[in-house]
């Protein structure tokens, strides 16, 4: 018996004298067993108290009636998913272009020695003015001011520069991403690669970039979650997408719910995304403190 | 016991190719300094065709440097260094040519941890030789065989022991079929069991007529395989010799003292 001499845990069974000696695996399920049970009812109870004051309160009806209204969202529910497609493809689009604009710019922020100063310069100055202009504001002087000056062959259609915007605007953070990951690589790994005969692009190319991106790709794809709800900034500038065209079927039926309609698509499209990042940032942090690699 | 030099194989793959009766390596007068700190201070030293040098100093004296800068991965501050005949210390010289004929094991192996040891191996063949994929991993596998690496090709690096992953290190090294081989401390981040498989390698080098520079705190190593022995100290050559001369009867008060530190460690 663990009990006697005090030694070991207490539990239930040595407090009435009749313990097992130690606690199996088996003792402990019916208790993980019982604290789910738990967590299920004061959820569930928790919950439906909120929902029964929500519903009971004085004004419900009318909330129900601009909010959650039935009717409405059906009606508006296939323009609004039809819309997304436009923010899908604005982030399809969006994401490549960002992917590989930020690489460069990052690669160019990391090269060495006194000739490429220049070249580190603009990608600098590139990175901190993106990063410290909102971009609302980014999506407004593009979407407006390019066409508005009426160069002949710039194109006018607003879908162009919202891919553009969004392109710079994230192209700055992402880049610093990438740098942060190159980075992390020990020079050690460039050393090994030179000395093999390797060209600093070969290097970088084959040795360098193929590890720091393993490494970034979490953080990246935090980014991305960031980019699929930004899409909705370039309604500003007249693109037709989700959020403008909840906004266009508000006031054509007076009516908030086109916007509940809205938040569910978003809801439906960036948990899974998220819960994904966070599944993979934990996985890769269980390796880590295994000390593998790969 | 010294010496392996007498009666080399020099008919193994991968040995040395030779050219003429030339030194495979002279330095004069080198100088290098990391900012204010002068780390080599006129090193001069010849290493002939198909001979095995090793560089003994304690900790901080500048064996590593020394070997990174025959390697070109460190500028130098002053002086020449030449291989077989050609200076590669000259400006404008093709950094990248250079090192393809000169091979660097360093301590702490520094395998590509993405890659599986075959491309470990074949990288440099394939991508700075540009030899076909399919040659390069015919050359790589007969040279892990060697080794008795060939069941590990498939693994990467950290599912090999510290032992395994230096001697795949020196197989990549190996498979550019360097003119010379430069080995820093490569049995210092190992277990000590571990260290018998990776001097055996270097050993059956040696005896195939590879022409190395070693740094090494294995004297008892040094002792066996070394034509020469250099004992650097605060960046000079303090002294120089055969095994049977360093380790038997070393001139200098400071060798003498090293060594004497190092037998107290229980490494000779
Ligand atoms: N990249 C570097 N930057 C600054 N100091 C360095 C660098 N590499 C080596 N050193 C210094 O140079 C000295 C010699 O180092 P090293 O050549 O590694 O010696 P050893 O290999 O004989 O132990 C040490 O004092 C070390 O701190
Ligand atoms: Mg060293």
């Amino acid at each position: 018996m663990t009990g006697i001499g005090g030694l070991g845990p207490p539990d239930q069974g040595e407090l009435i004298g009749l313990g097992e000696p130690g606690r199996s695996p088996r003792s402990q399920q019916p208790s993980a067993l019982r604290s789910t049970l738990v967590a299920l009812v004061s959820t569930v109870v928790f919950f439906g108290l909120l929902a029964w004051i929500v519903v009971n309160a004085p004004n419900w009806p009318a909330v129900q009636e601009s909010f959650f209204n039935g009717r409405v969202f059906a009606l508006t529910a296939e323009p609004i998913a039809r819309a997304f497609w436009v923010n899908v493809q604005l982030f399809l689009i969006a994401e490549v272009l960002i992917l590989s604009f930020a690489l460069v710019i990052a690669v160019l922020r990391s090269l060495p020695g006194p000739v490429f100063v220049p070249v580190r310069l603009l990608a600098t100055v590139y990175v901190d003015v993106f990063r410290a202009l909102p971009g609302v504001l980014v999506i407004y002087v593009l979407g407006f001011g390019i066409p508005g000056l009426a160069i002949a062959g710039v194109p006018v259609d607003p879908f162009f520069y919202a891919v553009l915007a969004l392109t710079l605007i994230y192209s700055a953070y992402v880049s610093e991403v990438y740098r942060a990951g190159i980075e992390s690589v020990h020079p050690s790994q460039e050393a090994a690669a030179r000395s093999l005969g390797l060209s600093r692009f070969q290097a970088l190319r084959h040795v360098i970039l193929p590890q720091a991106i393993r490494r970034v790709i979490p953080p990246l794809l935090n980014d991305f979650i960031g980019l699929q709800k930004d899409t909705v900034l370039v309604s500003y500038i007249g693109v037709v997408e989700i959020f403008r065209q909840s906004q266009i079927k508000q006031s054509a039926y007076f009516n908030f719910t086109p916007y509940l309609a809205t938040a569910l698509v978003f809801l439906v499209f960036t948990i899974p995304l998220a819960r994904f990042t966070d599944w993979l940032i934990s996985r890769d942090r269980s390796r880590q403190t295994r000390g593998g690699f790969r | 016991m010294s010496a392996a030099t007498a009666g080399i194989d020099r008919s193994l793959p991968g040995a040395h190719r030779g050219s003429g009766g030339g030194p495979a390596i002279v330095i004069e007068g080198l100088y290098k300094s990391f900012g204010k700190l002068e780390v080599l201070r006129g090193i001069d030293l010849v290493l002939h065709q198909h001979e095995v040098v090793c560089l003994i100093g304690a900790s901080g004296s500048g064996k590593s440097t020394l070997l990174r800068c025959v390697n070109l991965l460190e500028p130098i501050d002053a002086g020449r260094i030449l291989v077989e005949g050609e200076e590669i210390t000259a400006p404008k010289i093709d950094v990248n040519r250079i090192r393809r004929r000169i091979g660097i094991v360093f301590q702490a192996f520094n395998l590509f941890p993405h890659m599986s040891v075959l491309d470990n191996v074949t990288l440099g063949p394939r991508k700075a030789l540009r030899r076909p994929r399919a040659q390069a991993e015919a050359d790589a596998t007969a040279l892990l065989e060697r080794f008795g690496l060939a069941d590990k090709r498939r693994d990467y690096p950290d599912r090999l022991s510290g032992g395994q992953q230096q001697r795949v290190a020196i197989v990549r090294a190996l498979a550019m079929s360097p003119d010379l081989l430069l080995l820093d401390e490569v049995t210092s981040a190992l277990d000590p069991e571990l260290i018998a498989e990776v001097l055996e390698v270097i050993r059956e080098l040696a005896g195939a007529g590879m022409t190395m520079l070693i740094a090494t705190h294995e004297m008892g190593f040094a002792r066996d395989i070394a034509n020469r022995v250099c004992f650097l100290d605060a960046g000079r050559i303090l002294e120089e010799g055969t095994p049977a001369e360093i380790f038997g009867a070393p001139r200098e008060e400071r060798t003498r003292r090293f060594l004497q530190r190092i037998v107290e460690a229980g490494r000779l």
